[in-house]
């Protein structure tokens, strides 16, 4: 091959380009990272998943106390407040009050008031209950603490914070959720590739399965498999049996959208041109299909995530999730349930709200991600 | 140009199944290449021309087997004798497929935009285990060079690249397996015309430097004039006409070949202002239930009674000139003269 015989008639000016280069190399997750990056929603997203997720994994460092730290002189504690002015003026160290104990003479109620005799500075790294650090650590360093009773959003019936006790539940509703989609993911993107590959017979086949399972009622559904669990299950299988439940009652969405993107990226010109070259099925598979259908996947996986943490929720809402001593969101919820605890002790309701945010949040990654997805439509 | 034989189409036929319901039963068929003809030597450029739908797509990709014809017969001859592709299994399939490659139409869609332009380029050799590591990238720097890029593109991705150099890229990715031949599937429809005219050259070119021979898709007569030796005029799944492209272009034999030469603008402007244009009436009928007897009788101005009964056989009409037409021996259609007939080998 002679150089010389190259055609004449060079397209485009070149050397504009060179200064463009920069951007010429940039792959496709790349685009996507700098597209993604400019939206404000999903940077907002992006810093409150960080923030609960990181809460959770070290729980046991950022909750003043253990989850199953209880004191039955103090049920029902109101959410007490911090303060930088006492009757002596001004501190630099804010301090809570102690409190004080009195019983409604008619009702037999206990109520709590600021015992302002007794003030309590907030410790950073304070020295609270023991716990082992990942298991292998042993220490008792909280973020926070306090001396005096420390119970910032309250307590609950039993008397335990239920601050501690949101963010040792995180760990179970944050984790359900992408256990649940790590599971529907593989068994979605599999069956999909397959179905949407192959086509035939295993495709109909496959595509009528998924509808008749996604024409169930979801919620129903969820509680009859989940009131299967045996009882005398340990948290640990609870926890996996709702899992895989709530992935078994979603792959077949997950399944329908790649088979979707594989049967359209199938028809793309440069898989023929691949085929024309000799590719074998499986380089096909793995070098165009998967990886064009990855992002997709993504995406997806993100947007259903919230739906498996409501359903974590739900369920253990109803008693058929994660049980005591194990505990969620849905279950702080679920001790909520009585009216009257709602009427007298509204601070209870405070889980629902983390719920809301981390749902919200994905969202916003996930409509981000989508929208990043396709970097090249400018 | 050599005569010798590269490549013989047969009766070659593609019948899409039209499925219904809910367990997708077969109630039709699209019937998008019928009874497809012709030969092909080493060193030529046909060109096959038709409005869209008619069955180009379908002709080049059954040659190459990307879709699996439903009858017929694609004799490819090569130094080691000649071979059926359309009966060759999977492994015969595959050590043959390096002789014939297709360039596209799509400058998006044929290139993979998760993957560098050396990695496309590489994709044939690797795939067929023909180099790797530095002579593997010589190669490709060499290949980018042929097409007009340069060596040191490789790195970046497609959508850095204007139409026109995507294809160049697709052109560069068709070469490394040196092939025989190229179908190029209307690789200039979808670029501005004047790219098109560098892409016609650079495959020119390239034809004579590489030993190519090419069936060069187009949709209208006026890109295929230039680079063809013959030209195949589709409709409807078959083959219309066909014969030399001078020939064809100044007598044409058929009248559907005839409307769509008077939609070729001519460079004399007068002969341009003098000229009829024929405007076909209505659509290209659905080739899942084509018309009677001559597909092209509703919209031909010359139909006769017997077209609406009989299907006319492509025949030679007069010394290598095919066509399919009851009355292509009585008829005196119009043409266009060549007058800026792209200069070609041995003419
Ligand atoms: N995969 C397919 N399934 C069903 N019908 C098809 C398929 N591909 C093409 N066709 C039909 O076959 C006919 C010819 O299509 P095509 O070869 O793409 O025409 P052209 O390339 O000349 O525009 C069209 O009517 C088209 O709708
Ligand atoms: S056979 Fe009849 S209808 Fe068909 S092209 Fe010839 S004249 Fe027209
Ligand atoms: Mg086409």
């Amino acid at each position: 091959m002679s150089k010389e015989q190259t055609t004449p008639e060079s397209p485009a000016p070149l050397l504009e380009e060179e200064q463009e280069a920069d951007l010429g190399r940039l792959s496709y997750r790349q685009l996507v990272w700098r597209k993604f990056r400019k939206s404000r929603l999903a940077v907002i997203g992006g810093v409150i998943l960080v923030t609960f997720y990181t809460l959770a994994i070290f729980a046991e460092f950022f909750a003043p106390y253990d989850y199953q730290h209880d004191n039955v002189r103090l049920q029902y504690v109101p959410p007490q407040g911090v303060h930088f002015f006492g009757e002596d003026g001004f501190h630099i160290v804010p301090f809570l009050y102690g409190l004080k104990q009195t019983k409604n003479p008619e009702s037999g109620e206990l109520t709590y008031v600021a015992d302002r005799s007794k003030t309590y500075p907030v410790h950073l790294f304070h020295h609270g209950d023991k716990y082992r650090f990942f298991g292998l650590i042993s220490t008792d360093i909280h973020l926070i603490g306090s001396e005096g009773p420390f119970y910032l959003i309250g307590t609950d019936r039993m008397g335990r914070d239920i601050i501690s006790r949101i963010i040792y539940g995180g760990r179970v509703s944050l984790t359900v959720g992408l256990v649940g989609v790590f599971l529907s993911i593989i068994l979605g993107s599999i069956l999909g590739t397959v179905s949407g590959y192959w086509g035939g017979l295993t495709d109909i086949l496959m595509q009528r399965f998924i509808e008749l399972l996604s024409s169930f009622p979801t919620i129903p559904l969820w509680m009859a498999l989940a009131a299967a669990l045996p009882s005398n299950w340990s948290g640990i299988q609870v926890y996996m049996g709702i899992t895989v439940i709530l992935s078994l009652l979603s792959w077949g969405g997950l399944a329908r959208q790649v088979r979707g993107k594989v049967l359209a990226t199938r028809e793309q010109d440069y898989v023929l041109a691949a085929r024309a070259a000799g590719a074998s099925h499986w380089y096909i598979l793995m070098r165009h299909l998967l990886p064009t259908a990855y992002s997709h996947i993504i995406v997806i996986a993100t947007l259903s995530i919230p739906g498996m943490i409501l359903g974590e929720t739900a369920l253990s809402f109803l008693g058929l999730g994660i049980r005591p001593p194990l505990t969620s969101w849905g279950v702080l919820l679920e001790e909520a349930q009585r009216v009257t605890v709602v009427l007298n002790s509204p601070w209870l309701l405070i889980p629902s709200l983390p719920v809301v945010l981390v749902v919200v949040a994905y969202n916003f990654v996930g409509d981000a991600l989508r929208d990043a997805a396709d970097p090249y439509a400018s | 140009m050599s005569d010798k034989l590269l490549l013989e189409v047969e009766n070659l036929q593609k019948h899409f199944p039209i499925r219904r319901g809910f367990l997708q039963k077969t109630v039709g068929y699209v019937k998008a290449v019928d009874g497809v003809s012709f030969t092909l030597n080493r060193g030529e450029t046909l060109g096959v021309v038709g409005e869209s739908g008619c069955g180009k797509t379908t002709v080049g990709r059954s040659l190459l087997r990307l879709i699996e014809p439903t009858g017929g017969k694609v004799t490819l001859h090569t130094e080691t004798g000649k071979f059926n592709l359309l009966e060759l299994n999977q492994t015969e399939l595959k050590r043959l497929r390096p002789r014939m490659q297709m360039v596209f139409q799509d400058p998006m869609s044929s290139l993979n935009s998760r993957m560098t332009v050396g990695d496309i380029i590489a994709e044939p050799l690797v795939v067929n285990n023909i180099c790797k590591g530095k002579e593997l990238n010589d190669k490709i720097a060499s290949l980018l060079e042929a097409v007009g890029l340069r060596a040191n593109d490789t790195r970046r991705y497609p959508h850095a690249f204007s139409g026109g150099q995507r294809q160049r890229i697709g052109i560069a990715r068709a070469l490394a397996l040196r092939p025989d031949l190229i179908v190029a599937d209307e690789p200039v429809s979808a670029l501005d015309v004047s790219v098109q005219a560098q892409i016609l050259n650079l495959l020119q070119d390239l034809k004579s430097q590489y030993q190519l021979s090419y069936i060069f898709v187009a949709h209208d007569l006026g890109v295929v004039e230039h680079i063809s030796d013959r030209v195949a005029v589709m409709y409807l799944g078959r083959i219309v006409e066909i014969g030399e492209t001078r020939r064809l272009f100044t007598y044409p034999k058929h009248p559907y070949t005839e409307a769509l030469l008077s939609a070729v603008p001519v460079a004399d402007p007068r002969v341009q202002h003098s000229r009829q244009r024929i405007r076909l009436q209505g659509d290209v009928p659905s080739p899942a239930n084509p018309p009677s007897g001559c597909h092209f009788h509703p919209r031909c101005r010359y139909a006769a009674e017997i077209c609406k009964r009989e299907v006319p056989l492509l025949r030679e009409v007069a010394p290598n000139v095919f066509a399919a037409c009851h009355l292509a021996s009585e008829l005196k259609l119009q043409g266009v003269e060549l007058l800026h007939t792209a200069p070609q080998e041995g003419k």
